[in-house]
């Protein structure tokens, strides 16, 4: 049977009854139990939710039915957001027993249009990290190279749809978490703009940046996951009313005489060898494709990380008081409830987490909030006007996704500042609210995945994911 | 040096946060080092800029932040008081939180 699975592939299968939905499934988990213990790549499975949703599917094809747009597409789930009666974890000791008692509304939406969601994936704690090695249940490894990091926080997400133990998954990006993930796995994965997916059941990190997304193995699938899950949802009143087009109309529109822009700023120091080769190859394809180059300027991008680490610390700190013992997860008894407050979030929370939340109370502590706050949002003003400026000039902005690939277990963990520079093109876009999209840029020596990242203005997910699809036509995965 | 032991005791306590010895002194120097690298923030001019503490602007939001204030059923009660660590339904229990004088 194929391993390799698309979207429309699925509903085919099913379609001429080649294989029912419950056939597909249990081939799922006969991969994942050969798979995961290896990769480590799922935290929870939940098979029997994944059978009552494939024997929904199944009736509607006996029955003759027309089949909804995911029907019986076998999905993950990052362990940070909430499916109802299958425990969340966030990769946290904290929650090591939660289960949640609703879905989050992109779970909801997915399972309504027919996925079939077959567990949850393993994530840097609270999704705080770019490694997946902060996860509480240990690391994911990389499949394309199991001595490597899958990247993070949306590490296993990455990894399930890479080793083909998923068709799709959902991941969440924050300051990067899921492109840099699917960059360092070689897939394409997506974070549509600040407000386009609800974020309702997403347990929060920095709720000014986070952000719900897929992955997938083409930007086609990228795309019909991303149409079944954006759009306003009552329940979040951070997502937008505005219109979701047809995703899959657009992507196929030519990209001939789009303007896009090289930003200067993006191809400085610290950019590996590697990655700068592939992604000047990446650039060549659209030059080759009709697209105008342009070279712009945006001059904010050195101080992202400073203003980013500032700001989502800040709003982990606040977050992440829940986390008292009283309503859910852990406790730690004490006769005082202060000292069971402190022992529990003592015990609960794993070193990054801790590590994050002291600078984020500290910076928003008497005395430094004007220094350090306040003037990490003024920066995020100006990190916001760099892109509003280059979108009167382009209509994308292409820049590598990481400036590394992925890079070996245990070799950054020691160095909590080396980590987050790694995070330097992503957090810049997740600033401003933004999309962006990184696909398959070729390999490094045939082997570690390269990312090209492109960015588009505020609800263009259409032309990024156009831009996107004509690059994976053309070959960029493989140059 | 941009934090001291004291600062990081400090925090930690506004935190409602236990850390150990070493985790103190290790969060410490990491925190400075991690501080002396935001400090490039000051090399921007930003008197005249306001902060953004939001991503959308207003008419995105518009319609979206303003609904009906309406009761809806939710059956979840129990299965919330579940996850808690010391459930006495409808109540969670906690340690005594008030002492005798």
């Amino acid at each position: 049977m194929t391993t390799n699975w698309t979207i429309d592939g699925v509903r085919e299968a099913l379609a001429t009854k080649k294989i029912s939905a419950r056939e597909l499934a249990a081939d799922f988990y006969t991969r994942i139990e050969a798979r995961n213990p290896e990769l480590n790549a799922y935290l929870a499975l939940s098979p029997e939710r994944a059978r009552r949703q494939a024997d929904r599917i199944d009736a509607l094809v006996a029955g003759g039915k027309a089949l909804p747009p995911l029907a019986g597409v076998p999905v993950a789930i990052k362990d940070v957001i909430s499916t109802r009666g299958t425990k969340t974890t966030c990769g946290s000791k904290i929650l090591e027993n939660y289960i949640p008692p609703y879905d989050a509304t992109a779970v909801e939406r997915l399972e309504a249009a027919g996925a079939v969601i077959l567990g949850k994936t393993n994530c840097d704690e609270f999704a705080m990290g770019s490694s997946n090695e902060n996860s509480a249940y240990g690391p994911v490894k990389n499949p394309v190279a199991t001595d490597r990091v899958p990247g993070g926080s949306s590490g296993g997400s990455a990894a399930a749809v890479a080793s083909g133990l998923a068709v799709a998954a959902l991941g969440t990006d924050t300051g990067g978490s899921i492109r840099q993930p699917g960059s360092f796995c070689g897939i394409p994965a997506m974070m549509g703009s600040y407000g386009r997916v609800s974020r309702y059941g997403l347990i929060a990190f920095a709720s000014s940046l986070d952000r719900i997304g897929p992955f997938a193995n083409s930007v086609r699938d990228v795309a019909a996951i991303l149409q079944v899950i954006a759009g306003r949802d009552p329940n979040d009143s951070t997502s937008t009313t505005a219109p979701v087009p047809s995703y899959a109309e657009e992507i196929d529109k030519p990209v001939n005489g789009l303007r896009l822009g090289i930003p200067k700023d993006y191809f400085g120091e610290g950019m590996d060898a590697g990655v700068r080769t592939k992604i000047e190859a990446g650039i060549e394809v659209y030059k080759k494709l009709g697209c105008e180059l342009i070279e712009i300027r945006m001059p904010h991008t050195d101080y992202a990380i400073a203003a980013y680490y500032i700001i989502a610390t800040a709003e982990a700190s606040s977050n992440l008081a829940r986390y008292d013992g009283v309503r859910y997860g852990l406790r730690v008894d004490d006769d005082s409830l202060l000292a069971m407050y402190r022992k529990t979030r003592g015990a609960g929370f794993g070193a990054e987490v801790k590590r994050r939340i002291v600078l984020g109370t500290y910076v928003l502590s008497a005395g430094y909030y004007d220094a350090y706050y306040l003037k990490g949002q003024k920066v995020r003003a100006l990190i916001a006007q760099d892109f509003s400026g280059a979108f009167t000039k382009v209509d994308a902005i292409l820049t590598p996704t990481s400036p590394v690939p992925a890079f070996q277990l245990g070799e950054r963990t020691n160095d909590p500042l080396q980590m987050y520079l790694a995070d330097i093109y992503t957090v810049t876009g997740s600033l401003a609210g933004v999309p962006g999209i990184s696909v398959p840029c070729g390999k490094i020596n045939g082997k570690l995945p390269v990312g090209l990242q492109i960015f588009g203005p505020a609800f263009g997910e259409a032309r990024v994911l156009q831009l996107a699809h004509a690059f994976e036509q053309a070959g960029g995965s493989t140059i | 040096m941009k934090i001291s032991r004291e600062d990081v005791l400090r925090v930690a306590e506004l935190a409602y946060l236990d850390l150990s010895e070493t985790e103190l002194e290790t969060y410490r120097a990491q925190i400075d080092e991690i501080l002396e690298y935001i400090e490039k923030l000051k090399e921007l001019d930003t008197a005249k800029v306001e902060p953004m503490a939001q991503v959308l602007t207003d008419d995105q939001t518009a319609d979206a932040t303003l609904r009906e204030d309406l009761v809806v059923p939710s059956a979840v009660a129990e299965d919330v008081l579940r996850q808690a660590p010391d459930p006495e339904p409808p109540y969670f229990r906690v340690p005594k939180v008030i002492e005798r004088a």
